[in-house]
C-alpha cells in the first residue's frame, strides 16, 4: 500500500463511497491500530463520526444493586501511572478518569474533555505542534474540589518526573503543558506530532488530582495516600481497598454526566485462577463480569451452554508470535551469547525462515487450541480482516516447505534431518510454561519433523523468561536459543515504540544489558531508514504509509512468524450490558454499564 | 525453670537470625523480578525499570541488602511491597482476622471431630464404628485439599448451587444477615481444611487412647465400679490428651501462615493467598517477610509445646 492509495481511499471514505468502519478496518489489517486510522481521518479533515454514544437505557442514577467484578489478580495499587499490569490500571480506572477514551472502533470519546479536539474546531494546530483541550466544567473530584486545567497539567508533570518512575513516562516526557485559562489546556510537543492522542487519553491519561499528590512528588511518590484511596472524578468513589484482594466503591452523587452510574456500589474480587473466574460469572452468576478469560475455548462453550453469562470477545492489539534468532545461541563470543558479532548459521538463510513460516499450522492452532480466543493471522501488527493486504497472506504446506529447503540446498540425511555444508536443521525452540503453548510447540514440531528440521522444546517458567535478570541465561531478552514463542502486546495507540523493536540500533546485547528492544537482532538498513523518516514525517498519511511498509518488510523478510492474534475475551453475566474496548481499559465506559432483565 | 526459660530464649536469638539469613539469601538468589510485566510492554522504557530496581535497592550486593533488612527489621520496620508499595506489616495485619476467623475453625472443627471419634474408635477397637472411621479417616489424609476443594465446588456452588465459593472479607450486610453470609461463605474452606486435620488427628487420638486404655490404673477405675463415661473422660481422655495437645501447639503456627492451596482455590484473602500471589509477583520484601514470621512463630511455639509438655506431665523436669 502507497500513499497514494491511502490518500484516494480516504478520499473514498470523504466523500462517503467507503464507510469510516471499512476504512478502520482496512489500516487495522494492514498494522495500524484502530486509534491510528481515525487519526487519519480526522488529520484529512474527515469529520469525526458522530462516534456512536455508548448506548444507556437507565433514567436515573443509582437503584442498580451492586456490580460484582472478578479480576482473578487482584489490583495491587490504585494510581494508574505506577501500575505494574493492567489489574492495577483497571483498579484506577474505577475512580480516575482521561480527557478522553478510545471505543472499540478506535474514537476518542470525550470524558473530561468538553469536546475533542479536531483541525475543524480549531483544537489541532495545523502544523501539528500543538494541540489545545476545552475541559468539561462543573466536574468535581470526590472529595467536593472543582477540577480544573491545573491538574492536568500537574499529572503530566508528575508523570514526567524520572524520580516518580512512572510506566507512561515516555508519554509525556517530551511535552510542554500550559494552562490556558481554568478549563482550557494547550499540549506543545517538542517536534511535529500527528498523533497527538496519547497523553491524556485512555489507560496513560487518567487525570490525578493535583491537591492530593502536590505534596508527594518525584521521591516521595510512594508515600501519597491517594495511592491507596484514591481521589478522582469517576462514576464511583472509594470505600475499600485492600492491595491484591478487592477494590470497592460506591455511586458518586456529584458525578459529571446524567443518570449515570447506574450501579450503586462496585467491587472489583481479585485472586484465583482464570478458569473459576469463568465459572463464577457463566456457570453460576455469582459475579457479573470476569476479566482476561485465559481459559480454553471448550471448556467456555462448555460453561456457556444453559448459563448465566457467556464469553465477551473483542479485538485488540496482542499477537502470539514466534521469533527467529538472527544470532548464534551457541557461539560464546567475549562471554555473550547470541552476539550481533555473530551471526546464525542457518537461519540468516531466507530458505529456512521461509520453510518455517510454511510450517507453522494456524489453522490447527486456532482450531485445536486457541479456538474463538486465538485467530489465526499471517500478520504481526494485528488481526486480518477480509481487508488485509495480500502480501501477508499465511499458508499451511509441509511439502513446499520441503521444496524450499531442497532448492536452497538443504538435503535431508540417512535420519531424515536436511543438512548444508555441514550445518544440521537443528532448533531449539522455547517458550513460557503454559498449556496452549506447550500444545502449539507440539504441533509446529511435528510439522518440522516432516520437513526434515529437527525441533528441540524447551519452556520456561514464565517469571524466569519475563525477568529482566541479567544473571540468568533463560530470559527472552537473552534470547539463547533459535527460535521463541511469547505474546507482544501493543497497548499504545501509536505504533512508533511499537516498530521501534525492529530498528538496528535497538538491538538487545551485553553492552545495553540486554535492554535493546531488537530482541531478534534482525538488522536492516532498508527498515532503519523508513523508521527514521517515519519519526520525522509531518503527513500523517505518509507517515501511516511507512509504518505499513515497515510491517510488510518485517513479514516478508519473516522475522517474526505470527501464529495467533489473541483477542480480549472476558464473561459478562446476561443480564450485564457494558461494552468493552480492545484499545483501553475493561472499565473505560463503566459510566455507563447497567443491568437489564 | 525459668533459668531453663532462659537459656531457651537465649538460643532463640541466634536460630532466628541464621534462618533470617538462610531465607534472604535464597530469596534474593531466586530468580525473577518484580518488575516483569514492565519489561514486556514496549511501550515502558527500560530506564523506568532500571530506576525501580535502584530506588528500591536491588542493584546492591546482598550483604549490604540483608543488613539493611536486618537492622531494619530489629527496629520493627518489615519494609513495604515492590509492588502495591504499602508497607509490609499493613498488608499483614489486613489478611490477619480472615486468615485466623478461617483456619483457626477449621482447626476447631477438625479438633471437634478427632477427640469423640478417636476416643469412641478406641474403646471399640475393630467394631464395625471403629472400621468405618479408620478408612473415613485415611480417604482424609490421602486426598488432597485441592481436590476435595474442587470437588465441593462442583458439587455443592455449581451442581446444587447452594453454597457461594467465593470468599469475600468485605461483606456490606450488617446483624444477622452478616453473619449469615460468612458462615455460608466459610462453609466449604472450613470444611475442606477441617476434615483433613481432623483426618490425622483422629489417627493421633487413636493410638493415644489405645494406650492409654490398657494401663493398669484404668482396670483399677473398672474394678472399683466407676461408670464406664467417667473412667473414660476422667482418666483415659485426659491423659491421652498429651501427645495430642503439643501437637495442637505445634499447629498453632500454621493458623497464621493460612492455607495456601485452600485459600487460593475459595480466594479466601489470608496470608496464604498473599504469600502466593507476593511469590508469584516476585515481591520479596512480603514473601521474606511471611516466611520469617512463620518460622519464627515455629520456633517459639515449640517451646511453647515444650512448657505445656511439663505443665500437663510434672514427670518431665527442666534443667
Amino acid at each position: 500500500m502507497e500513499e497514494r492509495d491511502l490518500r484516494s481511499l480516504i478520499g473514498h471514505v470523504k466523500a462517503g463511497r467507503l464507510s469510516r468502519r471499512s476504512f478502520v478496518q482496512m489500516m487495522v489489517g494492514l498494522g495500524l491500530t484502530a486509534p491510528m486510522a481515525s487519526q487519519l481521518l480526522a488529520s484529512a479533515g474527515v469529520a469525526h463520526a458522530q462516534a456512536k454514544a455508548v448506548p444507556y437505557k437507565p433514567t436515573k442514577r443509582g437503584g442498580g444493586g451492586p456490580l460484582k467484578a472478578l479480576w482473578w489478580q487482584g489490583a495491587t495499587l490504585l494510581n494508574p501511572h505506577f501500575a505494574t499490569g493492567t489489574k492495577d490500571q483497571d483498579g484506577s480506572r474505577i475512580f480516575y478518569e482521561p480527557l478522553a477514551s478510545w471505543d472499540p472502533d478506535g474514537n476518542l470519546i470525550p470524558n473530561l474533555a468538553a469536546e475533542i479536539p479536531s483541525l475543524q474546531n480549531g483544537g489541532v494546530a495545523k502544523d501539528g505542534r500543538s494541540v489545545t483541550w476545552k475541559l468539561k466544567k462543573g466536574v468535581v473530584w470526590h472529595d467536593g474540589k472543582p477540577f480544573t486545567a491545573d491538574d492536568c497539567v500537574f499529572t503530566a508533570e508528575f508523570v514526567a518526573d524520572p524520580a516518580t518512575a512512572s510506566r507512561n513516562i515516555n508519554t509525556y516526557k517530551d511535552l510542554k503543558v500550559e494552562k490556558i485559562d481554568s478549563h482550557t489546556i494547550k499540549v506543545t510537543f517538542k517536534k511535529p506530532t500527528p498523533f497527538w492522542a496519547d497523553a491524556f487519553c485512555g489507560v496513560g491519561g487518567m487525570i490525578l488530582p493535583k491537591h492530593a499528590f502536590e505534596a508527594f512528588k518525584g521521591d516521595k511518590s510512594r508515600e501519597a495516600p491517594a495511592n491507596l484511596k484514591p481521589i478522582g472524578t469517576g462514576p464511583f468513589k472509594y470505600v475499600d481497598f485492600k492491595p491484591g484482594d478487592i477494590v470497592r466503591g460506591e455511586l458518586f452523587s456529584g458525578y459529571h454526566m446524567a443518570n449515570r452510574p447506574y450501579f450503586d456500589t462496585i467491587e472489583m474480587k481479585g485472586g484465583g485462577d482464570a478458569i473459576s473466574a469463568a465459572r463464577a460469572v457463566i456457570q453460576t452468576g455469582e459475579f457479573d463480569y470476569a476479566w482476561n478469560m485465559q481459559v480454553e475455548d471448550e471448556h467456555l462453550k462448555r460453561m456457556e451452554q444453559g448459563g448465566k453469562g457467556k464469553a465477551d470477545i473483542v479485538s485488540g492489539g496482542n499477537i502470539e508470535h514466534i521469533q527467529v534468532n538472527f544470532t548464534d545461541p551457541n557461539k560464546d563470543v567475549d562471554g555473550e551469547r547470541s552476539s550481533l558479532k555473530a551471526p546464525h548459521p542457518f537461519n540468516t538463510d531466507p530458505a529456512v525462515r521461509q520453510a518455517l513460516n510454511l510450517l507453522v499450522d494456524r489453522a490447527s492452532v486456532q482450531e485445536q487450541i486457541y479456538g474463538r480466543t486465538g485467530i489465526a493471522t499471517a500478520n504481526f501488527l494485528n488481526q486480518p480482516s477480509r481487508f488485509a493486504s495480500k502480501a501477508t497472506k499465511f499458508e499451511f504446506n509441509v511439502e513446499k516447505a520441503g521444496q524450499i529447503l531442497e532448492a536452497a540446498g538443504w538435503k535431508k540425511g540417512s535420519d531424515g534431518i536436511r543438512t548444508k555444508d555441514g550445518k544440521r536443521l537443528k532448533m531449539l525452540y522455547q517458550t513460557s510454561i503454559n498449556q496452549p503453548r506447550q500444545k502449539t510447540q507440539a504441533i509446529v514440531k511435528q510439522a518440522a519433523g516432516k520437513a526434515g528440521i529437527e525441533m528441540e522444546l524447551k519452556s520456561v517458567t514464565a517469571s524466569v523468561y519475563f525477568s529482566s535478570d541479567i544473571g540468568n541465561p533463560d530470559t527472552y531478552a537473552k534470547f539463547q536459543t533459535d527460535i521463541q514463542m511469547y505474546t507482544t502486546t501493543m497497548t499504545q495507540p501509536d505504533p512508533e515504540l511499537f516498530m521501534l523493536q525492529f530498528t538496528s540500533w535497538e538491538a538487545a546485547s551485553k553492552d545495553n544489558k540486554w535492554q535493546g528492544r531488537n530482541i531478534t537482532r534482525w538488522r536492516s538498513e532498508e527498515y532503519d531508514k523508513l523508521f527514521r523518516s517515519a519519526e520525522s514525517e509531518l503527513d500523517p498519511v505518509k507517515r501511516a504509509a511507512l509504518f505499513i511498509k515497515m510491517n510488510e518488510l518485517v513479514i516478508q523478510n519473516i522475522v517474526v512468524v505470527p501464529v495467533v492474534f489473541r483477542p480480549r475475551v472476558a464473561a459478562v453475566s446476561n443480564t450485564l450490558r457494558m461494552e468493552q474496548s480492545g484499545w483501553d481499559s475493561d472499565f473505560w465506559a463503566l459510566h455507563s454499564w447497567y443491568r437489564e432483565g | 525453670m525459668s533459668k531453663y526459660l532462659l537459656r531457651r530464649l537465649l538460643i532463640l536469638i541466634p536460630v532466628l537470625a541464621g534462618i533470617s539469613l538462610v531465607l534472604f539469601t535464597i530469596l534474593a538468589m531466586a530468580p525473577g523480578d518484580p518488575f516483569e510485566e514492565l519489561a514486556t510492554n514496549p511501550n515502558v522504557p527500560p530506564e523506568v525499570r532500571m530506576n525501580l530496581r535502584a530506588q528500591f535497592g536491588l542493584d546492591d550486593p546482598i550483604a549490604v541488602r540483608y543488613v539493611r533488612w536486618f537492622t531494619a527489621m530489629l527496629k520493627g520496620d518489615w519494609g513495604f511491597s515492590f509492588v502495591s508499595r504499602v508497607d509490609v506489616s499493613t498488608l499483614i495485619l489486613q489478611r490477619l482476622p480472615t486468615t485466623i476467623a478461617v483456619i483457626g475453625s477449621a482447626q476447631l472443627l477438625g479438633l471437634l471431630i478427632a477427640i469423640p471419634i478417636g476416643v469412641y474408635s478406641a474403646t471399640r477397637p475393630y467394631s464395625l464404628f471403629d472400621q468405618i472411621a479408620t478408612t473415613c479417616a485415611f480417604l482424609g489424609f490421602s486426598l488432597p485439599t485441592f481436590f476435595t476443594g474442587l470437588l465441593f465446588i462442583l458439587f455443592f456452588s455449581i451442581y446444587l448451587d447452594w453454597l457461594p465459593f467465593i470468599y469475600r472479607a468485605d461483606i456490606t450486610a450488617t446483624g444477622w444477615r452478616w453473619w449469615w453470609e460468612h458462615i455460608r461463605q466459610a462453609i466449604m474452606p472450613v470444611a475442606v481444611l477441617g476434615l483433613a486435620q481432623a483426618a490425622s488427628m483422629t489417627r493421633f487420638m487413636r493410638s493415644a487412647v489405645l494406650d492409654v486404655i490398657q494401663l493398669d490404673y484404668v482396670r483399677t477405675a473398672r474394678a472399683k465400679g466407676l461408670a464406664e463415661r467417667i473412667t473414660i473422660v476422667k482418666h483415659v481422655v485426659r491423659n491421652a490428651l498429651i501427645p495430642v495437645v503439643t501437637l495442637v501447639s505445634l499447629q498453632v503456627p500454621t493458623i497464621f501462615a493460612g492455607a495456601l492451596i485452600t485459600e487460593q482455590i475459595f480466594r479466601v484473602p489470608g496470608i496464604g493467598s498473599l504469600l502466593i500471589s507476593s511469590i508469584l509477583a516476585n515481591d520479596t520484601p512480603v514473601v521474606m517477610a511471611i516466611t520469617f514470621v512463620f518460622s519464627a512463630l515455629v520456633v517459639i511455639f515449640s517451646l511453647v509445646a515444650d512448657i505445656l509438655y511439663g505443665w500437663l506431665d510434672p514427670r518431665i523436669s527442666y534443667r
